[in-house]
């Protein structure tokens, strides 16, 4: 393979057919430059998807209360199921594998007032537990997050976020100043990063307080409106068995049919991004055949041309023959030079193709729906591996027929 | 070195078969200079093909170095090509885009020697046919008495036992075919190798230790004394006669 006489003689045949060899060389260049270009699309289609499952735990669920549709142990449908603090603890021990758990409460249901100094504004109070951090893979950019001990002394603290600080603070520090909630004071201790992106686009940021100050002060009676959790096996399976077992505890907590669907909202990340991935998949399997197929279009004209080689090189093989070439030398060396003809060009493509892709990604932003459109490294290989099998493909053929040339009637071949 | 036993080989052209040779019985020593004659179709060069293993025979038994020459394949029959055989054509088939040095050093490519032993020995060769300074000239730079002997050092190259020649001095003129006669002679006398000349040149034939004549696909002569054609080639008396059938 690294032979010098071997190489020599590839220059050789393909710097006498510069034109033949660049022309060929299109037909692959086009085909992996397409096949770069598709997947580019492809990542772009799947990174601006990912974008917006971002900022939740993907192997976790949430769960609302509903209302019933089925009777249940002498129970009529049609009731509300409510979901309370106490289900949070049921939860954890029903659930092996559980890694966080947290209670949301909104504060009135909507938006509420906060005031520092003269400054007002509007904004979605949320209770939550201090796991809940890792459930919504919060940032903290100062201060810090609500934690354990404001959750066991109800502490009246609170987290915002960048817009909030601004409308309320404008230039000032804002952490251990006390805003009022719809007129309580609470101490801020920490400012988040918030991102609007996907459902919560174009909306404000929600400000944190701890949930048990929130039952306390706002008088919520031991209620919740969601529970999220998330869990270690994050397989489809592990997702379904998670969300059988919460559905069960809570049935049995609240009396309700465990088959009935419309008792619980149940929101199963793994389930959504399992769904969402597989169509993703569908779309990279269906860009990965028509790339291909345009690649195959460019490796039946090296195939081509390689037959055409072969024919013209004929005296000259059945003399190496004769010298003692074996069969296996023969092959090697049409065969390399097919693999060499559709690796420089198709290496050409590729780099062209992962530049442009580049560029892409660099001139247009990011939207939801398509964000940087570039090429994995892993991606890159596999059509760099694409591009030395189809060269060898191109070269199996004509190498087949050089092979089968009797050195008698080479030489007899003007 | 060789033995031939009865050897038939028939091509089919179309429909018909054509029985090209007849049941040939052959023997040839070790170091003997012999030369193979007949008129076309008489199927001398069938019969070198198949002494030179670059085609196969149908029946018989054809033994080279007392090994028997049947049923090897492809790479099988190019190794002992390589190990015992070196071939000079009539077209002499240097290869075009090679030069001197590198077309002589080509059998010793595929045996696999080392490049700088390979240019070595091929530069003694080229020295050798007294075309050193041609080394890194291309064919098409020279003359077709100089691209034979170019064609003779690769065939000697790899020192083989035997050196097979196809019409050598079909393509030159008869003062090159001298020379081109004298150094097979000199191949035969200095490096002891057994060589084989299919000809129709009764001046090439003449320059042998023996004749075989063909004719029809079977031997009618095989120990035809050199001296009894009319013509001797030596370098020194050349003649114009035009190139013909020997009737013995």
């Amino acid at each position: 393979m690294f032979d010098r006489e071997q190489w020599a003689e590839i220059f050789e045949s393909i710097g006498k057919n510069k034109m033949r060899a660049v022309l060929t060389g299109f037909a692959v260049f086009w085909g992996i430059f397409m096949l770069i270009i598709l997947l580019g699309a492809g990542a772009g289609l799947r990174n601006g998807f990912s974008y917006n499952f971002r900022n939740t735990a993907t192997n976790s669920i949430r769960l609302h209360g509903n209302e019933t549709s089925k009777p249940w142990q002498g129970l009529p449908p049609n009731r509300i199921i409510t979901l309370e603090e106490a289900d949070i603890e049921a939860l954890r021990h029903a659930i092996p594998g559980i890694q966080y758990i947290s209670g949301q409460y909104r504060v009135w249901r909507g938006n509420s007032r906060l005031r520092y100094g003269k400054n007002t504004g509007s904004y979605n109070i949320r209770g939550i537990q201090p796991e809940h951090r890792h459930l919504q893979h919060q940032r903290i950019i100062a201060g810090r997050f609500i934690n354990e001990v404001d959750q066991v002394q109800d502490r009246k603290v609170i987290v915002i976020a960048e817009d909030c600080r601004q409308e309320l603070f404008k230039g000032e520090d804002p952490l251990h100043k006390w805003v009022s909630v719809n007129g309580i004071p609470f101490e801020v201790v920490g400012l988040y990063e918030f991102e609007a992106g996907g459902m919560e686009r174009g909306s404000r940021s929600p400000v944190f307080i701890p949930l048990s100050a929130a039952q306390k002060v706002f008088n919520a009676k031991g209620l919740v409106d969601d529970i999220t959790f998330s869990f270690a096996d994050a397989s489809i399976a592990g997702a379904k068995e998670a969300e059988q077992r919460a559905v069960h505890t809570l049935a049995r907590r609240h009396n309700f049919d465990p088959t009935d669907e419309r008792a619980l909202w149940v929101n199963n990340n793994v389930e959504n991004v399992g769904t969402v991935s597989s169509i993703f998949n569908g779309i990279n399997a269906f860009l990965w055949f028509v790339g291909i197929g345009s690649l195959i279009a460019g490796i039946v004209g090296v195939s081509n041309i390689m037959l055409i080689v072969v024919k013209e090189r004929t005296k000259e093989l059945g003399i190496r023959k004769a010298l003692g070439a074996t069969p296996a030398k023969v092959v090697g060396q049409i065969l390399m030079e097919a693999i060499f003809l559709t690796g420089m060009a198709g290496w050409a493509g590729l780099v062209l193709g992962v530049f442009l892709m580049e560029g892409i990604a660099s001139v247009v932003p990011g939207s939801e729906f398509f964000r940087d459109p570039t090429i994995q490294i892993d991606v890159a290989l596999w059509a760099l591996l694409a591009l030395i099998v189809s060269g060898a493909l191109a070269g199996y053929i004509p190498a087949r027929r050089a092979a089968a040339i009797r050195p008698i009637e080479a030489l007899r071949y003007e | 070195m060789i033995v031939l036993k009865d050897i038939r080989k028939a091509y089919r052209t179309g429909a018909n078969l054509l029985q090209v040779l007849k049941g040939i019985d052959l023997e040839i020593t070790d170091g003997e200079l012999v030369s193979i004659m007949g008129s076309s179709g008489s199927g001398k060069s069938t019969l070198l093909n198949i002494i030179g293993i670059l085609d196969n025979y149908d029946s018989g038994e054809y033994r080279l170095d007392g090994m028997l020459i049947k049923g090897q394949t492809e790479t099988e029959s190019a190794l002992l090509r390589s190990k015992y055989i070196g071939y000079v054509f009539q077209s002499f088939n240097l290869i075009g885009f090679k030069n001197a040095l590198e077309n002589v050093a080509l059998p010793l490519y595929y045996q696999g020697v080392p490049r700088r032993k390979r240019n070595e020995l091929a530069l003694a060769m080229l020295e050798r046919v007294g075309l050193k300074e041609w080394a890194h000239h291309l064919p098409n730079e020279m003359s077709g008495g100089q691209k034979q002997r170019v064609a003779i050092a690769r065939a000697l190259v790899a020192d083989p036992k035997i050196v097979l020649a196809d019409e050598p001095t079909g393509a030159l003129d008869t003062r090159t075919s001298a020379e081109v006669m004298a150094l097979l002679t000199e191949v035969n006398r200095d490096l002891g190798k057994t060589v084989l000349i299919v000809t129709h040149e009764r001046d090439v034939a003449a320059a042998t230790q023996r004749v075989i004549y063909l004719r029809d696909g079977v031997i009618e002569n095989a120990h035809l004394d050199p001296k009894s054609l009319s013509t001797s080639m030596d370098g020194v008396r050349v003649t114009n006669k035009p190139a013909g059938d020997v009737r013995p």
